[in-house]
């Protein structure tokens, strides 16, 4: 086989991935909006993925709000232009880094653990036992999980934003000497809804990405504990991967138009 | 089943069976000309078979037979890739989702390592076919998965644990509970013995003729296990290299002038069959 033909053989094979992933998510998104439905699944998904990632969520949200203080001073103190710290703080926040960096976390979390379980439950028989009681996998285990992610990635980044502006809020007040008022009324004049509502948009579709990715790879795994290795890492891979190349595409929508 | 009106009422969301006879007087199941290759690789190669109501029949054949792929096929798990199998002269080869699981509702499966759901407690594992359709309370379900854990010979105490937690027979004998728990028409075992003990697979052989002769059920059966086959098959068919190559009563199995089987229930390294060391 020539280099030409590997070449040939590892794109058509990266099409064909292309492909399952999307015909994968077509269905994933027909078994949310068709019945039946699990109520109770849901919500105890949107424990596991929102509740449970709470405290590494805020904690990444709190430190990068802070660092950002920190940096944004030493960089705009040459220019006298300290005053712009907590615009750029709160802007950079809920824009990017809140969505981004609760995304990252998020997938390393509930990608792996999702990737992990299905995969399991793949390589046990325990999906094909579904299916001979009567359950349709896609609909039990898939959809759930997937809305889960949806709904409750916007709710943690609204959380990590408010984190974070605090976070940089607690280094401009008490370690760079800004007044809490002057900081305060700072941050709120330049920050506009759409800010918000476009990263919390943006974090809807990390949370569509991570939980498809880990329920993807996890369905598709093969070969016992080592296949069930390799879907726990391709899921945390792709949905990273895919978290920042669409964050750049949505930001191009949302902020370059016009 | 119980005087018990709540186990009454369970009852009446389940079908009523009626007690079938072990007579074999139709078909319940018929295979015809079934194929089924994995890109270029034929696993089966053109199965026949008739199974009839009421009948146990047990599937044995070496490992990469077929027998896996068989059970998967007729259990809907896995589309042939030509072929008919019927269930009472119904085309089931190829059905949607929705009749597909229509379908299931009068299977009952055993898989070989039991694939009880670890996130759930046992008691939730039997029921779980019943509380996701037939919408039974957590009460009732409880109350029916203590039932059918004593069927199988398991106390009540057992119900609150989680799978993991249960050893290997206790896992089968759960995993049976949850097979018979709608009163299946058919019911399918995947290497029913595989990995227990000598005593603890031969309790499994007893409580499969015991469930299956309390439902009437038909039942399909792949082992390798002889003394298995033996002891809960009517009758038995060798499956090798991807073709049925004997089916008949069990009482014939020993005497049988097939060269393949004699190799095979005798467990001889020298004969027909050569086992293959190495994929490539």
């Amino acid at each position: 086989m020539n280099i030409l033909q590997v070449i040939g053989r590892l794109f058509l094979d990266f099409l064909e991935s292309i492909g399952e992933v999307v015909v994968f998510a077509i269905r994933t998104v027909f078994h949310i909006l068709t019945p039946p439905y699990y109520p109770k699944v849901l919500l105890k998904y949107i424990v596991i993925i929102g509740y449970y990632s709470l405290p590494v969520v805020g904690l990444t949200a709190i430190f990068t709000g802070a660092v950002l203080a920190l940096q944004s001073y030493t960089g705009f103190s040459r220019m006298n232009a300290e005053d712009s710290i907590a615009t750029v703080v709160v802007i950079a926040i809920t824009r990017e880094l809140g969505p981004v960096l609760a995304g990252l976390m998020v997938a390393g979390r509930v990608g792996a653990a999702t990737a992990a379980e299905i995969g399991t439950m793949k390589v046990t028989e325990q999906i094909d036992a579904l299916v001979t009681l009567s359950t349709n996998p896609f609909k039990y285990l898939i959809a759930p999980r997937v809305l889960a992610g949806v709904i409750t990635l916007p709710c943690l980044v609204l959380i990590a934003d408010i984190i974070g502006v605090f976070g940089g809020y607690l280094i401009g007040v008490n370690k760079l000497g800004f007044s809490s008022g002057n900081y305060l009324r700072s941050t709120f004049d330049i920050l506009e809804i759409s800010d918000v509502v476009t990263g919390l948009i943006k974090a809807s579709i990390f949370g569509f990405i991570i939980t498809l990715m880990g329920c993807f790879h996890g369905y598709n795994s093969r070969g016992g504990a080592n296949g069930v290795g390799v879907a726990t890492t391709n899921a945390v891979v792709t949905a990273s991967m895919l978290i920042l190349f669409s964050n750049y595409f949505a930001t191009e929508f949302f902020f370059t138009k016009g | 089943m119980s005087s018990n009106p709540l186990f009454k009422k369970i009852e009446s969301y389940i079908k009523p069976k009626k007690k079938r006879s072990r007579t074999p007087t139709d078909v319940k199941i018929r295979l015809r000309n079934v194929h089924k290759k994995f890109y270029e690789k034929k696993v089966l190669r053109g199965i026949d078979l008739d199974i009839y109501n009421g009948e146990s029949l047990v599937v044995i054949g070496g490992s990469g037979s077929g027998k896996s792929v068989l059970i998967k096929n007729i259990i809907g798990l896995l589309e042939p890739s030509r072929g008919s199998i019927k269930i009472e002269g119904q085309e089931v080869a190829h059905l949607n989702s929705r009749e597909r699981s229509a379908m299931m509702g009068r299977f009952g499966v055993l898989f070989q390592g039991g694939a009880l759901f670890d996130s759930l407690p046992v008691w939730k594992n039997i029921s779980f076919s019943l509380m996701q359709s037939k919408k039974i309370s957590s009460a009732e379900a409880y109350d029916l998965a203590v039932e059918k854990l004593n069927s199988v010979g398991l106390g009540g105490e057992v119900a609150t644990l989680s799978p993991s937690e249960l050893s290997g027979g206790m896992q089968k004998r759960v995993a049976l509970a949850r097979a018979i728990v709608h009163n299946p028409e058919v019911i399918f075992f995947d290497e029913p013995t595989t990995g227990l003990d000598p005593i603890m697979a031969d309790v499994i052989n007893d409580l499969i003729i015991k469930c299956s002769a309390e439902l009437g059920a038909t039942t399909f059966t792949i082992t390798h296990d002889m003394h298995s086959a033996k002891k809960i098959a009517d009758k038995v068919a060798m499956i090798y290299e991807g073709k049925i190559i004997w089916h008949d009563s069990v009482n014939n199995l020993n005497s049988c002038d097939n060269e393949y089987v004699q190799q095979f229930i005798n467990g001889r390294a020298t004969g027909p069959i050569k086992m293959k060391l190495q994929d490539h």
